[in-house]
């Protein structure tokens, strides 16, 4: 299933709450970027895993992810 | 194209302040979808508290008031009344319900008003830095019980949902949770029977959520969100209280 999910990086605080509830443990937090906040902001591994059920979107508390079906 | 989760409308585009993996975020949201799926955005009133979420006028779009500590739902009781037809609803954190407004809110119960309150309850003080509040479980180390919640002086945790769902004039009473998906979701569902009722004019609506403190209780967000699943769920058990739909059915 094709896939597209935004994170908005700058106002992700890290707090890996995504993380835990992706079912295919393809959402991480990307040690490589800080953002302008400070934060290592969350990111997806692999997009072609993604099957779109937006539960990484549901529960990030700052409303930063965005996830569409293609 | 279809989306499936975008940040609702009824949420500004202003920042929030609280700390990583907050509960309070996830509980606006809550709130916000159901506000924009009700069609309730223009007409709502929101009462904001003295706490943490004392910004939260900042981050919804709806009408928004502040009241002073503990007494939204008296302010909200007002505003209900001038503007019966519009959807008023308060959020308030444990100590501004259930320590100095706990008059506020049971009378307001007692009365019938027509309101929903959404309790969130992370069982310490957030924004003084990690004080006992009335909800600390038995045993809980906080700033102000260094070795535990004694409950042989300080008693044990405040039930708010029970304590109302033994008041008359309640109509919905439900004690909900929001560290996975599906406690999400159910938390979502109570949300809106809450503002559906109230508009039904059933009476006074009330959700309490369990929420994380990570900043004051030492935890990353996942051992917090664990924490309330293992420690705070046994003692303030999910669950619906008080329901007049089903005993009106009885």
């Amino acid at each position: 299933m094709a896939a597209r999910v935004t994170f908005d990086q700058d106002r992700c605080k890290g707090c890996e709450l995504c993380t835990s509830v992706c079912p295919r443990h393809i959402v991480v937090i990307d040690t490589k970027t800080t953002n302008r906040k400070g934060y290592h902001p969350a990111a997806i591994l692999d997009l072609s895993q993604c099957i779109a059920c937006g539960s990484c979107a549901k529960i990030c508390p700052d409303s930063i992810i965005t996830v569409e079906r293609l | 194209m279809a989306i499936v989760y975008q940040k609702s409308k009824a949420l500004t585009d202003k920042e929030l302040h609280y700390c990583p993996g907050c509960s309070h975020g996830i509980i606006h949201k809550l709130v916000a979808e159901v506000l924009e799926e009700l069609s309730f955005i223009d007409a709502a009133i929101g009462i904001c508290p003295v706490g943490c979420s004392v910004f939260a006028y900042d981050y919804f779009a709806c009408d928004m008031l502040e009241a002073a500590h503990g007494r939204a739902p008296a302010v909200a009781t007002g505003v209900k009344r001038v503007h019966p037809q519009s959807p008023v609803f308060t959020y308030q954190g444990d100590g501004d319900l259930a320590s100095i407004g706990m008059g506020e809110i049971i009378h307001a119960a007692i009365r019938g008003e027509k309101i929903t309150t959404i309790f969130v309850n992370n069982a310490i003080y957030g924004m003084t830095g990690g004080q006992m509040a009335p909800t600390t479980l038995i045993g809980q180390k906080t700033t102000t019980s260094p070795l535990g919640r004694d409950p042989s002086h300080c008693g044990g945790p405040a039930h708010m949902a029970e304590l109302l769902a033994a008041v008359e004039g309640a109509a919905y009473v439900e004690r909900v949770a929001v560290y996975d998906i599906p406690r999400l979701n159910q938390a979502k569902r109570a949300i809106k029977t809450a503002f559906e009722m109230q508009m039904q004019g059933a009476g006074f609506t009330f959700v309490e959520v369990l929420s994380s403190c990570p900043t004051n209780w030492g935890k990353t967000p996942l051992e917090a969100a664990e924490w309330v699943r293992e420690q705070m769920v046994p003692v303030f058990p999910l669950g619906v209280t008080r329901d007049i739909r089903k005993e009106a059915a009885k």
